[in-house]
């Protein structure tokens, strides 16, 4: 098998004296579709802020793409073809949501560190209106995301990730808050994606969505990974069960 | 309207101003006009960095005074034309706004602003022990006796800086549409977040704090010409560090318009005021105006024309 598109080793990062992620190995096969798990607290989030750069890891290493990325800057990861969504919405909020999307199109998409594949402004509103159709938010396009409901502020997460054409796409909680349907939607989305063959890792507490979703499951439980399988296996594995529904 | 031809339009509107100016034959009203002017470029720098970046500057006097310094020490060196002068103030400033960011763009929101006025002050003191350029006491600046194609020196300043406000103008209203006005904008809203959608933020950052020292190094260098005499208390004025943000807050910091707006309005009414009353009334009404606007207005003129448009155009907001 090819070398995994995204392998983190080791990484350890405290706060304080807090120990948020204690070696913990994550990795991402070409194509791969993984759950990520764990009670709140547990250090997903921590986990996908190191490997984005958000934050910094205190040691192990991030291979992303057979390079070593954990010294560079955010952008740069992201334009070597990362993208993930925040948990809690990070909207540009003075622009429209077609213009929130417009950043990473013009900034994000495209080779790494090279001027972007779509400069000229139509292609990008064309670029722009046909992500915003894929997340179900046409109607609001032009409006200023500022105003938009939190449901609403979640698709326009997954659209900006979307926008930067990433080869590894993280969604952190990109559904919490949604209905069945639109739980359901927004699946079916991730995996037109992973069927253009983005890697995805999904880090969700809607657990039929993840069971139906991932090839794989990770659990983190206090800044440690306990298992690390297939889906079946993982959710019947007694520490992930003790885990998760308490004793 | 493409970049260039907006230029070619300012330029234009510039030129007509002037035109205006040369039916009036007063000497008095060339200097206060030449005083908006120089508010219109300083007001406009401002906002690159302010409005479109969202860092505030506190520090203006002090990009402005060494644009007014580099002329001084360029006139008592190799006594350059004017019009070669502002360029290389621009560059000084420029190099100076690079240094400037790097030294404190990882600061966030008011640790940034006193980081700003802090260099000010540092310059101000430099100034003040620099002999050379006349220490406390102040430097003196004969004019030439005089330039071509103009009836006089005022006429040649105040054509000067004309140019120099459509320049600024152009220049703002082009970052404004560019890739990387975009940019700024994302930075502005949410840093993080614009890292995350790949946007170099450090370097953008350090764009915008050059761009917007430049353009103030443009402001600054004429100074010494305008006054004939320049010292540390003049040139490092409060009020250019207070217009520079009040202007642009009055007019509206989103767009290349309100810095426009807000110069010419604030900068004319100070002229009136400073004739009419006293010039220590100006800061008085710079206050109050800021006032008002941060509580009422905080979108600025443009901002209350937008409201007023879209509530004629009816529904959707
Ligand atoms: N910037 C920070 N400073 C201090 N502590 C932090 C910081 N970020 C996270 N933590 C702490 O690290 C731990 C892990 O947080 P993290 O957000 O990664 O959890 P999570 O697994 O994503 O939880 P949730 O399911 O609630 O999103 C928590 O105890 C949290 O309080
Ligand atoms: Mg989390």
């Amino acid at each position: 098998m090819a070398e995994p598109i995204l392998s983190a080793t080791g990484i350890v990062k405290t706060f304080g004296g807090f120990t948020a992620l204690d070696q913990v190995d994550f990795s991402v096969e070409r194509g791969e579709r993984v759950g990520l798990l764990g009670p709140n607290g547990s250090g997903k989030s921590t986990l996908v802020n190191c490997i984005t750069g958000t934050l910094r890891n205190d040691a192990g290493q991030v291979i992303f793409a057979d390079e070593r990325i954990d010294r560079l800057s955010t952008h740069q990861r992201i334009r070597r073809g990362m993208a993930r969504t925040f948990q809690i919405p990070r909207p540009f909020h003075s622009m429209t949501v077609r213009e929130n999307i417009e950043i990473a199109l013009l900034y994000a998409a495209g080779p790494a560190d090279s001027e972007p594949r779509r400069t000229t402004h139509d292609a990008n509103a064309d670029d722009a209106m046909r992500i915003v159709e894929e997340v179900g938010l046409h109607k609001k396009a032009d409006e200023r995301s500022g105003s938009l409901t939190q449901v609403d502020l979640r698709k326009l997460e997954l659209a900006r990730a979307m926008a930067a054409h990433p080869r590894l796409l993280i969604a952190d909680e990109a559904m919490a808050g949604l209905s069945t349907g639109e739980v359901d939607e927004i699946l079916a989305l991730l995996l037109r994606l992973n069927q253009a063959g983005v890697s995805i890792v999904m880090i969700e507490h809607i657990m039929y969505a993840v069971m139906k979703f991932a090839q794989r499951i990770a659990v983190l439980v206090a800044g440690r990974k306990i298992a690390d399988g297939d889906p079946q296996s993982v959710i019947a594995n007694p520490d992930v069960q003790k885990a998760y529904l308490g004793e | 309207m493409a970049p260039l031809r907006f230029f070619g339009v300012a330029l234009g509107t510039a030129v007509a101003v002037f035109a205006a100016g040369a039916f009036v034959h007063n000497e008095y009203l060339y200097l206060a006009a030449y005083t908006v002017a120089q508010y219109i470029v300083l007001a406009t720098a401002w906002n690159i960095l302010g409005g479109y970046t969202g860092y505030v500057n506190f520090g203006a006097a002090g990009f402005f005074a060494t644009g007014a310094y580099t002329s001084v020490f360029l006139h008592k060196t190799v006594a350059l034309p004017l019009f070669l002068m502002i360029p290389i103030a621009g560059l000084i400033c420029a190099v100076l706004g690079l240094a400037m960011g790097y030294l404190t763009l990882r600061l966030r929101g008011v640790f940034f602003a006193i980081a700003t006025l802090a260099m000010a002050i540092v310059l101000h003191t430099l100034v003040v022990n620099w002999s050379f350029v006349g220490g406390a006491r102040g430097a003196y600046i004969i004019r030439p006796r005089e330039v071509m194609l103009f009836a006089g020196y005022s006429q040649y300043l105040f054509a000067t800086m004309l140019a120099l406000a459509a320049i600024a103008v152009s220049v703002a209203r082009w970052v404004e549409h560019s890739r990387l006005g975009r940019g700024l904008a994302a930075i502005r809203d949410d840093e993080t977040a614009a890292e995350c959608s790949g946007v170099p933020t450090l370097r953008l950052k350090l764009v915008a704090t050059s761009l917007s020292g430049l353009l103030m190094g443009f402001a600054g260098a004429p100074f010494p010409y305008y006054v004939g005499y320049v010292d540390p208390a003049g040139a490092f004025n409060l009020a250019y560090g207070v217009n520079s943000i009040a202007m642009p807050l009055i007019g509206g910091m989103s767009s290349w318009v309100g810095p426009l707006i807000g110069a010419v309005l604030l900068g004319t009414l100070q002229q009136v005021l400073t004739v009419t009353i006293s010039s220590a009334v100006n800061l008085l009404l710079v206050g109050v105006l800021l006032v008002t606007f941060v509580t009422v207005a905080p979108n600025g003129i443009v901002g209350l024309f937008d409201k007023l448009r879209r509530k004629r155009g009816g529904r959707d907001g």
